[in-house]
């Protein structure tokens, strides 16, 4: 079991359940949760925008910076459902992670331990101290 | 100068907190070292041979007369009592222990300074022309757009973990102190048909693949500049290597796409990113753009400037040398040596420091700038003052007339200090610039630039000298290789490999060949080293530098 990090905090994960690959996406069927990797490009994700809801994207590690510019695009794209970064992230990111256009965090109940909820929690204030929204930059918090 | 808003201070603080919060965490286990180690890296905070390094940002190589004072007070406190200025507009100190790290930052923020984003694979501290605001040929202060990007590129929630470093540096004129074109962006401000724009040069960079910068856009709309720089950013981030980090700087991936290629894609991705800016409160530009606007020249009679420079030849000689012409014709900019042959170029001494804020403060306008070169520059200096700053600066060992001479080196921290090192650099520096003192070749030879790096990461930027040494190690044994023709200016030119490398006791006699070469070779005293060299070619000073190897064949 996962554990969903959000600005309120901790939780247990309400979307357990299979994903799929962009490539994998059914043509048009019923709401669904895709996954995206670093290397993966999300404009292939266009046409199918309207009917996911919920999109995670991958970091195979904190240091991998990709996932941040991979949200950022989806949300200029016109994504507005639920963004999740999913795989190493750590909680001294959370300010990025939600900068970039995501909603939430999946952690490991391992990295949950070392790191526990005050010190995501710590970093809740996103929304202060933005350099970037002040020059203009738009954040999209859905 | 920028006057720091209370948005800014409550930013530092924050950011401060965090890494006080950071390294408590480390300490109970929370963070791992890999995990800490970017976190300490984006805060300014390096490991080196023997100790930690604080690495301070001086944003575009502007300070006040109080953050310099501040700075001596830190050497003083937390270090040795002195600091070494680089060739990146930073200050470095040597010797703090992290866990003072935390206190150090928050004396910095007491005088609107800190060390963020000064290392780490993040958007490095913005270097700019050191005589900004001062000089005559300027299009617009290039500090302007510098503080802008200073902004923007601070915590950029997308860019804290790019493939590898990212250094952007800014020219507001023609003539290039900035070596923008060995950055991965450099911008310069040009005017078309009477409006500001910039030009974008990408993927340079020296290291071990030394690039020049190739022209991305001839001209920049000013408000485009934030959505096409975070689409560079954008196309790099997603795109640049991360298997190799020898290959992961944005030049590689330039080159491996093309530059028109790499266009379209950053034009693709602009299409769309523009639409992600509101545009800025133009108030809020407005207002940036005014704290740089220039400061009251006063109508001073320049008689007691005029007496000295007849009647002092020493005076005259350092007029002559370090002080350059401003906009103003009753100001002249100065440039202080930190070069005193035999000494370690860059570094100052605390009480220097103090010294030098003192006469910022008294002489130009509160303002002092660090040098790209590793020297100080008092940027708006009336000529009437001019006697009485040189006598200051004689007594403070501060006065040697060397700017652009040969004891006038860059040379990176090397083995002293750096644990990438392959070979020691200041030793060499020191004895290069003691041995052509001690010969009186210097005034006659004129300008030459000599810059000398420890490793092939080339953070002495040998590769744009006119005579570069780089150190290796040949075996165990140090070896330096040579340089020929290298050229920092906007005419950008890596330097042409001499030949085999020369052990540290040789690089002396190599260098005395080679400037012996180049005074039987020139026209006359005005044709400087670079123009001859661009004239003859390397053929006569490889032949003076490998004498045995011409006569064996
Ligand atoms: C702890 C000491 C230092 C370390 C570990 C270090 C490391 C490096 C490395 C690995 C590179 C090559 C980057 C690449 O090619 O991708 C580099 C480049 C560079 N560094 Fe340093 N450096 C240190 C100190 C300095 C200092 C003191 C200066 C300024 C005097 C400096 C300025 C530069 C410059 C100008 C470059 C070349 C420009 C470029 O990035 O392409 N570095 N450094
Ligand atoms: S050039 Fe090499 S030795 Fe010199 S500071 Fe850079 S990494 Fe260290």
């Amino acid at each position: 079991m996962s554990i969903i990090v959000t600005d309120n905090g901790f939780s247990i994960d309400d979307r357990e359940g299979s994903t799929c690959s962009p490539e994998a996406l059914p043509p048009s069927s019923e709401s669904q949760t895709v996954c995206l990797q670093s290397e993966d490009d999300p404009s292939v994700l266009a046409d199918s925008l309207d009917r996911l809801t919920l999109i995670k994207v991958n970091f195979s590690s904190f240091s991998d910076g990709r996932g941040f510019t991979i949200a950022r695009q989806l949300r200029s794209m016109g994504y507005k459902g639920r963004l999740r970064a999913t795989g190493y992230i750590i909680s001294d990111q959370y300010t990025m992670i939600r900068r970039s256009g995501f909603c939430e965090v999946e952690i490991s109940n391992e990295l949950a331990e070392r790191q526990p909820q005050h010190q995501w929690m710590f970093r809740a204030d996103w929304q202060q101290n933005d350099y970037q929204r002040r020059l203009g930059r738009i954040n999209f918090n859905y | 100068m920028y006057q720091y808003t209370n948005f800014d201070r409550q930013f530092i603080a924050a950011r401060n907190t965090q890494f006080r919060q950071q390294v408590a965490r480390r300490i109970d286990g929370s963070l791992t070292e890999e995990e800490f180690r970017p976190l300490r890296l984006m805060n300014g905070v390096y490991l080196q041979l023997h100790a930690y390094m604080l690495r301070v940002a001086i944003p575009y190589g502007t300070l006040s007369s109080a953050q310099m004072r501040q700075l001596a007070i830190i050497a003083d406190k937390w270090d040795k009592g002195y600091g070494h200025f680089t060739t990146r507009q930073n200050i470095q100190f040597n010797w703090p222990r992290l866990i003072d790290v935390p206190d150090i930052l928050d004396a910095l923020a007491e005088v609107d300074l800190h060390a963020i984003q000064t290392s780490g694979n993040t958007i490095r501290n913005i270097t700019s022309d050191h005589f900004a605001g001062a000089t005559s040929d300027e299009v617009e202060d290039p500090r302007i757009i510098s503080e802008i990007i200073r902004q923007w590129s601070t915590d950029h929630p997308e860019f804290q973990f790019l493939p590898r470093k990212f250094k952007i540096a800014v020219t507001g004129c023609a003539t290039d102190r900035a070596v923008i074109k060995a950055h991965d962006i450099g911008l310069q401000a040009t005017r078309r048909d009477g409006v500001i724009g910039y030009q974008v040069f990408v993927g340079g960079g020296l290291g071990r693949t030394p690039v020049i910068g190739k022209l991305l856009c001839d001209f920049l709309p000013k408000q485009d500049l934030l959505p096409y720089l975070e689409s560079i950013l954008s196309v790099y981030n997603t795109s640049g290597r991360r298997d190799n980090k020898y290959k992961a700087r944005i030049k590689i991936l330039v080159n491996a796409l093309g530059i028109d290629n790499f266009r379209d894609q950053v034009e693709a991705r602009f299409s769309s990113i523009r639409k992600t800016f509101a545009s800025p409160d133009g108030s809020f530009i407005d207002n940036i753009t005014s704290q740089f606007s220039p400061p009251d020249f006063t109508d001073r009679s320049v008689s007691p400037f005029e007496e000295s420079y007849q009647t002092n030849p020493m005076f005259k000689q350092w007029v002559d040398r370090n002080t350059a012409q401003h906009k103003h014709e009753d100001y002249r900019i100065v440039t202080v040596s930190l070069k005193e042959p035999g000494q370690t170029p860059g570094d100052a001494t605390s009480e220097q420091m103090q010294v030098l804020a003192d006469l910022a403060e008294s002489f130009s306008f509160d303002e002092l700038r660090i040098s790209h070169e590793q020297n100080i520059v008092l940027p708006h200096v009336h000529k009437a003052d001019l006697p009485l700053l040189y006598n200051t600066l004689k007594k403070h060992r501060l006065a040697t007339a060397n700017i652009g001479l040969i004891s006038d080196i860059i040379a990176c921290p090397g083995m002293d200090y750096c644990s990438l090192a392959t070979a020691r650099s200041i030793p060499v520096a020191k004895e290069i610039s003691t041995h052509f003192d001690e010969n009186n070749m210097e005034q006659d030879t004129g300008e030459v630039k000599i810059k000398v790096s420890g490793c092939i990461n080339a953070c002495g930027h040998h590769h744009v000298a006119h005579i570069g040494v780089l150190g290796l190690n040949r075996a165990g044994v140090e070896n330096y290789q040579i340089t020929l023709g290298g050229d920092a200016t906007e005419n950008t030119a890596i330097g042409d490999r001499a030949g085999p490398g020369f052990s540290q006791s040789e690089v002396v006699p190599a260098i005395e060949r080679i400037l012996g070469t180049y005074h039987k070779l020139r026209h006359d005293a005005e044709e400087s080293f670079i123009n001859t060299y661009k004239r003859v070619g390397i053929t006569p000073f490889k032949s003076a530098l490998y004498p045995a190897a011409k006569q064996s064949r």
